[in-house]
């Protein structure tokens, strides 16, 4: 199976990639959202002309020095800067329509204290912990009557590495947008992370199901690796096909859908690609590795 | 067979009754009631308050009847802004903060975008507190000073009036019943208090230790009045006069906000977020334009690649759409734009499913297996990778469900858990019903046609 014979050559590939994201994330770092970070964030429109950017900086910057303005469309800003309070958001919205003289519409006003922003943090680290654990799991439970010649926690094992793969290419793409398109890290990017592991998993099981089911009905002779790769040929097609109608799905959904959930639906559909590559060029032929390994010992 | 065609023609109206149930109670005026989907904040346009409580003044036995008291008063403030259908809940995250940050109080305000209105009018706690002066105090304040109230004299006398007077612990959060009474002779508006047994008790003991000596009744850091202990009052009563213009305004206001207002715990505004309306409608077009074009574009392409069973998928996936809004309206869900989001990538999802039983099919077609047996395998045996990642989903789901930190991500979460599991039905069971029932019997080129899929050509 050439999956299995040049499995050294995805290795590198996916190796390359995680490099990358790595190298991006040391260096630039991701840019975490308001709801991470505490702050306000106000996007405002104004339909009767846009006023000089650097007006508005300049009538915010006596409430927070370190704001920011950003334009956004035709005719809109979006404001970011420090959490306020009721009495601070009447002034800035005096300041924002430059003591009267522009007619600006607040279009969305959100303002996340520091505690909240630290207590969502804390939860999405959580969540994906967890999630990750839940599908080891059961991997490992689902898997349990496997054991030869591949114990069944190694599945479990080859699973969360592919699915740390799934994880970390996403979001090393959202550090690199990050720096150069100003893409933001916030709740619904990790929710996106989120169920990018609970999908990719998903071909990741199917291959899995079939090697568990070829090893059942297979003579004792046949090599691992072959098994394997009779597996994941067998399964090519649905892996593939599966991704695609969610793909095809998502793909609509961030032309479509409207700009609310569109940086939420670039991260599935690079997750879930990326996912649907690692369940079979990657988590399968790691399986056949390690059995090298152990029989090298 | 006959049976197979019964029950999918039954399945079949079952569905479109549920379909024409979530169409047509979308509209007013219908036998059926209205019921329209219930859309979220960030849909409909509206505020989204988040207040920390603090509870740190309280016993742990009390906390959570005074977060209830805390949420029926905010509640009956909300409630007179008239807005509909304000949602006031409160939440408690003991397990991920210390206590001081554990408890919330958290406001939803469907169509109001003046947050700053909004929020005063919620915040606003008339702060009742009693507190005392001794008579001998008051008599050297008196000496020096030409007056013996606040407003009329120097800021210095003022704060130096306002230093006299010590706190006594009895709050308006004793108060049982105020009620507005006038007095007899003067005709001037007073407010009758009735304490709490707690404050009777209390009351009971400051007046009897201070006969003689001065009670200022403050409201909002203000002296309203300030009347002389002249008897020990054990009977939990009191009465507030003077202080109040003639105009009765002042004190029935008083008297409402003691009866349905002095919050029992104090809040502090930690999030607001507020959407316009325009913003929402442009989210929900794009919402069910994205999911008519994804539902159009996965019929073609199951339709070519697995032809027969790729209709029948199409129909499954139709019912499984129709249940999901169904649900949605009966739950009910309220469909955020991230839950739209969700819905419509679970339609991508459900016919997962779908793929790996037909797949099998074809593979069990491909070892010879007639049509029947291929049908029946193929469901049988896709049966444990359906479930397998099925359950890897749910896990997912119900991690977010729990750990969301917003609406925003729990809205998602249960349109992805419903959806995970209505497909399972559609998938499975409803596609196995229309499949058996459109099955060609004989097997021709035409049939093995249709039943098979993909590229490579099967051998009759």
């Amino acid at each position: 199976m050439w999956v299995i014979n040049n499995r050294k050559l995805f290795y590198i590939f996916s190796g390359i990639l995680i490099l990358i994201s790595f190298m991006s994330l040391i260096i630039w770092g991701l840019k975490p959202g308001v709801d991470f970070t505490g702050g306000t964030l106000i996007e405002v429109a104004y339909p009767s002309g846009l006023p000089d950017q650097a007006k508005v900086v300049l009538a915010l910057s006596t409430i927070d020095s370190a704001v920011s303005v950003r334009q956004s469309g035709d005719n809109e800003y979006i404001v970011r800067m420090k959490a306020i309070n009721e009495n601070e958001h009447a002034v800035v919205t005096k300041a924002l329509s430059l003591d009267g003289s522009a007619s600006p519409v607040e279009k969305t006003f959100d303002s996340i204290g520091p505690i909240l922003g630290a207590e969502a943090l804390r939860k999405s680290y959580i969540s994906i912990f967890l999630v990750i654990l839940g599908i080891v799991l059961y991997i490992t439970f689902a898997f349990r009557k496997v054991s030869q010649p591949v114990s069944s926690w190694k599945y479990g094992l080859v699973a969360v590495i592919a699915l740390i793969h799934d994880v970390i290419i996403p979001t090393g793409l959202f550090s690199i947008l990050g720096h150069f398109a100003s893409y933001e890290v916030d709740t619904l990017f990790i929710t996106a992370l989120l169920v990018i592991l609970g999908f990719s998993v998903h071909d990741t099981i199917v291959v899995f199901d079939r090697v568990r089911e070829n090893l059942k009905n297979a003579n004792t002779n046949k090599p691992f690796g072959e098994i394997v790769g009779e597996s994941i040929s067998q399964t090519f097609t649905r892996s593939i096909n599966t991704s695609l109608t969610t793909l095809i799905a998502l793909v609509v959904l961030y032309f479509v859908g409207g700009a609310t959930t569109q940086h939420f639906t670039l991260a599935l559909i690079v997750g879930i690609a990326v996912g649907t590559y690692s369940s079979i060029f990657i988590g399968s032929p790691l399986l056949v590795t390690i059995e090298r390994w152990k029989n090298n010992k | 067979m006959f049976k197979h065609r019964a029950k999918a023609v039954y399945l079949l109206l079952i569905a479109i009754i549920i379909g024409y149930f979530s169409y047509a109670t979308q509209f007013p005026d219908n036998w059926l009631g209205f019921h329209p989907f219930r859309l979220g904040l960030d849909l409909s346009g509206g505020s989204h308050l988040v207040y920390k409580a603090d509870v740190s003044k309280l016993a742990s036995g009390d906390i959570s009847t005074s977060m209830n008291a805390l949420r029926d008063v905010v509640e009956r403030r909300v409630n007179i802004f008239g807005v509909s259908e304000p949602l006031v809940q409160t939440q408690e995250n003991a397990a991920l903060s210390d206590k001081e940050n554990a408890y919330r109080l958290i406001v939803e305000l469907p169509g109001v975008t003046d947050v700053q209105e909004a929020s005063r009018s919620i915040g606003a706690t008339p702060i009742l507190e009693f507190k005392l002066v001794t008579a001998a105090q008051m008599k050297s304040f008196q000496a020096s000073s030409t007056q013996s109230t606040i407003g009329t004299t120097t800021a210095e006398q003022d704060a130096a009036y306002l230093a006299m007077f010590k706190p006594t612990g009895l709050t308006g959060r004793m108060v049982a019943r105020a009620t507005l009474q006038f007095n007899q002779t003067t005709n001037q508006p007073a407010v009758g208090l009735n304490f709490t047994s707690e404050g009777r008790d209390l009351f009971a003991k400051i007046t009897k230790e201070h006969i003689g000596d001065y009670i200022g009744i403050f409201l909002d850091g203000k002296p309203i009045s300030v009347p002389v202990v002249r008897d020990a009052i054990l009977d939990g009563k009191a009465e507030i006069s003077g202080g109040f213009t003639n105009d009765n305004n002042e004190a029935s206001k008083l008297v409402r906000d003691l009866n349905y207002g002095a919050l029992p715990v104090p809040i502090t505004l930690i999030s607001t977020q507020t959407i316009g309306p325009s913003l929402g409608a442009v989210a929900v077009n794009g919402g069910i334009r994205a999911g008519i074009i994804a539902f159009i574009l996965i019929s073609i392409f199951l339709i070519v690649w697995y032809r027969l069973p790729g209709f029948v998928a199409v129909v499954a996936l139709g019912i499984y759409t129709a249940l999901m809004l169904a649900l949605f309206k009966l739950i009910p869900v309220t469909l955020t734009a991230a839950g739209i989001a969700g819905f419509i990538i679970t339609i991508g999802m459900a016919v997962d499913a779908n793929i790996l039983i037909f797949e099998r099919m074809k593979e069990e077609l491909h070892r010879g297996r007639g049509i029947w047996d291929a049908m029946h395998e193929g469901f049988a045996r896709a049966w444990t990778s359906i479930r397998d990642s099925n359950i890897s989903s749910i896990i997912t789901g119900v991690i977010l469900y729990y750990f969301g930190s917003s609406s925003v991500v729990t809205g998602f979460a249960l349109v992805f858990i419903v959806g995970v599991l209505v497909s399972m039905f559609t998938a499975i069971t409803a596609s196995r019903l229309f499949l058996y029932a459109v099955a060609p019997q004989r097997q021709t080129k035409l049939s093995m046609f249709l039943i098979s899929n993909g590229f490579r050509k099967l051998k009759v």
